[in-house]
């Protein structure tokens, strides 16, 4: 009994040791492993530290090989393309223009009855002809100042004349919305009037402004403008002006002319802009104005003389839509303008014998003209253009009032416009426009085949 | 008359108190392209008004100074702009209309990219027959994500003198700016890998940035001079190139006009990829850049 008793209690030991033992051998093995697992998974972590540190140097180095290669195109490029006297040079722009005009009636009997046609007003040549070729220089004179000057050459019966367009002088450190520009320079009355002729959608001005201004009103003095700090457009300006020059006249020293005007703009989402504008121009103790006179028959001219007070209002009206707002594809441009002069004083006839002719005067001027202009393509546009005067002119002795080309002839003087315009790029320009021109009592149909280019510096275009 | 004018005077001296005692909470930035009001709303952060004179649907080269620029200009402590003339035809009349001492060239709120990177494609020869082409180089460095980080160190730079009160934050915000930009050009140039070595046609030469970076090559653009629309005898050259030495696809910028390229296409089998040119409204750089890049890697697959 006792033997299987022992039999088991050696075996239970043995076996209980055999556990014993199992278990501290698997105790060992486990720490070895674990040892084992530490050591890999710190070599594992060690390499991968490794590896990152190797992808984030390989992409310093790639990113520092990237940025030295571009710093070398630098080196490459800041190259200066001139030497350093002329870098400083205005930017220059050359405008050529030239054309070819057919007229049923002849130019020289164009009138428009009830307004005194001056200063460049008419119908310039038939034929071929070099019209008006501009010479534009500017440049930042300093941090305050910028300057602009254009040269104009106009060839006149043969002769070459040099006209001074614009030279002036425009601040630029003011701040506050505030410049001030002095010097010789077109005017802000009115929409167009700012613009260069050669940047005008139709070859030759409204009726209006060749009318009352003899195409552009430009005169010396000085302008000031503030422009308000919102979100709408508004701009507030005035010019004091020597009026020397058409259609004041006469004045040589002091302030002969005076304007006042508002802008208000914006954009109406992102396809449409618009500008409305108010303008007044006025010119009081204007004496001697001079307008274009009759000839009779050889013999000396006899010359309308205007003195007097003069002034004049007007509304402009701008509307351009392009889709997406990008005007290089396609854009509608609408515009209108309306002007009224009215002018109290008295007309005398030059040359017209002792004691010359003369009447009192008391003259009410005004019209408007009206343009749509369609670029349907980047490179071609086409425009319409409609123009309808009115005047009501009063004095002592019609005859002389009739004989000043102040009577109206109980005619409304209009004009109907057409062009196809061509724009193989920025700089150039070919045009073709027709004109049914009812300026006076005999209707005249006229065609122009207008080219006009641009050269040098790129010049930035208003509104 | 001197009555008249001494009211006028009046005014225009009220007028000026009431502007001079608005002070700006917040700057005022008028970037001329999305791409730069993108770039700057990530350097300012929330202390600046970002204001982009164009979308993406507009070609930079032809905008118009329209009085609500002019308006936004008087109104900008900087400005942020391409340069390299792609501004040429309207910028420099809203600066001298804005009456803005500030941001005039030369001061510290006039800043432009071109002038902080250096330009490929610098013309060897001045001569308009050879189209619009930019004395300074081709001025679309936005379309290289390196020449874009080196902007915007400079930008930041700009930012700092402009308002140095900020400096820390515009730092700050140029350090996140740059780790991401980093980490997402690496992401864009694996991605990218099989695009090195295509063969491409574009429409107008506004790619070269892209094409240096991505490794595309570029066979022929569609315009025969730049700025000048594409004339049917160069299509045609173009056609018969293509035919003895194929190329990939033909890129073209959203904003421009398709009908040239769709031509080609329509004779060639080859794909037109619209790309967009800049980023959308509000659009932030990464996000643009995948956008820009996803046509092609998906043209390419």
């Amino acid at each position: 009994m006792t033997k299987p008793l022992v039999m088991a209690a050696i075996t239970a030991a043995l076996f209980n040791s055999n556990l014993a033992l199992a278990d501290s051998e698997t105790e060992a093995m486990k720490q070895q492993l674990d040892a084992l697992k530490s050591e890999y998974g710190q070599a594992i972590k060690a390499l991968e530290d490794r590896l990152l540190k190797a992808e984030q140097s390989a992409q310093q180095a790639n990113d520092q090989a990237q940025e030295l290669a571009v710093k070398v195109e630098q080196s490459k490029a800041s190259q200066p393309v001139s030497s350093g006297q002329n870098s400083f040079n205005p930017a220059i722009s050359l405008i050529l223009d030239g054309r070819f005009a057919s007229f049923d009636n002849d130019p020289e009997d164009y009138e428009i009855p009830g307004f005194a046609l001056g200063n460049e007003a008419g119908l310039r040549e038939k034929g071929f002809s070099v019209g008006h070729s501009e010479l534009v220089m500017s440049a930042n004179i300093d941090d305050k100042f910028f300057g602009k000057m254009t040269l104009a050459f106009d060839d006149h019966e043969g002769e070459v004349e040099t006209e001074l367009e614009e030279a002036f002088i425009q601040t630029l450190a003011l701040g506050n919305g505030l410049n001030i520009k002095a010097g010789r320079f077109f005017s802000e009355i009115g929409y167009l009037n700012q613009q260069h002729a050669h940047t005008w959608d139709f070859a030759d001005a409204p009726l209006i402004y060749r009318g009352l201004f003899g195409d552009q009103l430009i005169d010396d003095g000085v302008q000031m403008t503030w422009l308000a700090p919102t979100e709408l457009f508004l701009q507030v300006g005035t010019e004091l002006f020597s009026g020397s020059r058409y259609p004041a006249g006469g004045r040589t020293n002091g302030i002969g002319a005076w304007t006042a005007f508002a802008y208000v703009g914006g954009d109406i989402g992102i396809e449409h802009s618009w500008q409305l504008g108010l303008s007044h121009w006025e010119a009081n103790d204007v004496e001697g104005r001079e307008s274009g006179g009759h000839e009779h028959g050889g013999g000396e001219a006899e010359t309308p003389s205007f003195s007097g007070d003069s002034e004049i209002n007007a509304l402009s009206l701008v509307y351009k839509w392009a889709p997406n707002g990008n005007p290089k594809n396609q854009q509608l441009k609408f515009q209108f303008e309306y002007f009224d002069r009215e002018e109290d004083g008295e007309v005398v006839m030059l040359n017209s014998g002792t004691p010359p002719e003369m009447t009192s005067y008391d003259g009410d001027q005004k019209g408007w003209y009206a343009q749509t202009v369609y670029k349907f393509k980047p490179q071609w546009q086409v425009g319409l253009r409609y123009d309808l005067l009115d005047s009501n002119n009063r004095g002592s002795d019609a005859d002389v009032l009739a004989e000043a080309g102040l009577d109206n002839e109980n005619h409304n003087p209009q004009r109907y416009s057409a062009s196809i315009d061509w724009l193989p790029s920025e700089f150039s320009r070919l045009r073709l426009q027709y004109n049914q021109d009812k300026s006076y009592g005999e209707t005249d149909h006229q065609l122009f085949l207008q080219y006009t280019m641009s050269l040098g510096s790129h010049g930035a275009h208003q509104f | 008359m001197f009555d008249q004018l001494k009211k006028r005077h009046w005014l225009t001296v009220l007028l000026l108190t009431l502007c001079s005692s608005t002070a700006y909470a917040q700057l005022n930035i008028f970037a001329c392209e999305p791409e730069w009001a993108a770039l700057t709303r990530s350097l300012a952060g929330d202390g600046a008004k970002v204001y982009s004179a164009t979308t993406d649907q507009q070609d930079p080269h032809h905008i118009q100074a329209r009085p609500s620029l002019i308006a936004k200009v008087r109104r900008a402590d900087l400005l942020v702009c391409t340069g390299a003339e792609l501004e040429v035809g309207w910028l420099p009349l809203l600066l001298r209309k804005s009456g803005n001492a500030k941001i005039q060239a030369g001061q510290a709120g006039y800043f432009m990219a071109t002038d902080h990177v250096s330009l490929l494609e610098k013309p060897a020869v001045l001569d308009r027959s050879l189209g619009d082409i930019h004395a300074a180089g081709n001025p679309h460095v936005h379309l290289d994500p390196y020449r874009m980080q080196q902007v915007a160190v400079a930008l930041v730079s700009s930012l700092v003198k402009v308002d140095p009160s900020k400096e820390k934050d515009y730092q700050e915000n140029l350090r996140i700016f740059t780790l991401e930009w980093r980490n997402a050009i690496s992401q864009w140039e694996k991605q990218a890998e099989g695009l090195r070595g295509k063969r491409i046609v574009v429409n107008h030469n506004n790619w070269v940035y892209l094409e240096r970076w991505l490794g595309l090559e570029r066979l022929a653009v569609l315009e025969s001079r730049p700025g000048i629309a594409p004339s049917s005898s160069h299509l045609g050259e173009i056609l018969t190139q293509l035919s003895a030495n194929p190329a990939d696809m033909i890129l073209l910028a959203g904003y421009q006009n398709d009908k040239p390229a769709l031509w080609l296409s329509k004779k060639t089998g080859l794909r037109v990829v619209s790309l967009p040119f800049s980023p959308s409204n509000e659009e932030n750089l990464i996000h643009w850049f995948n956008r820009l890049l996803q046509p092609l890697l998906s043209a390419d697959s």
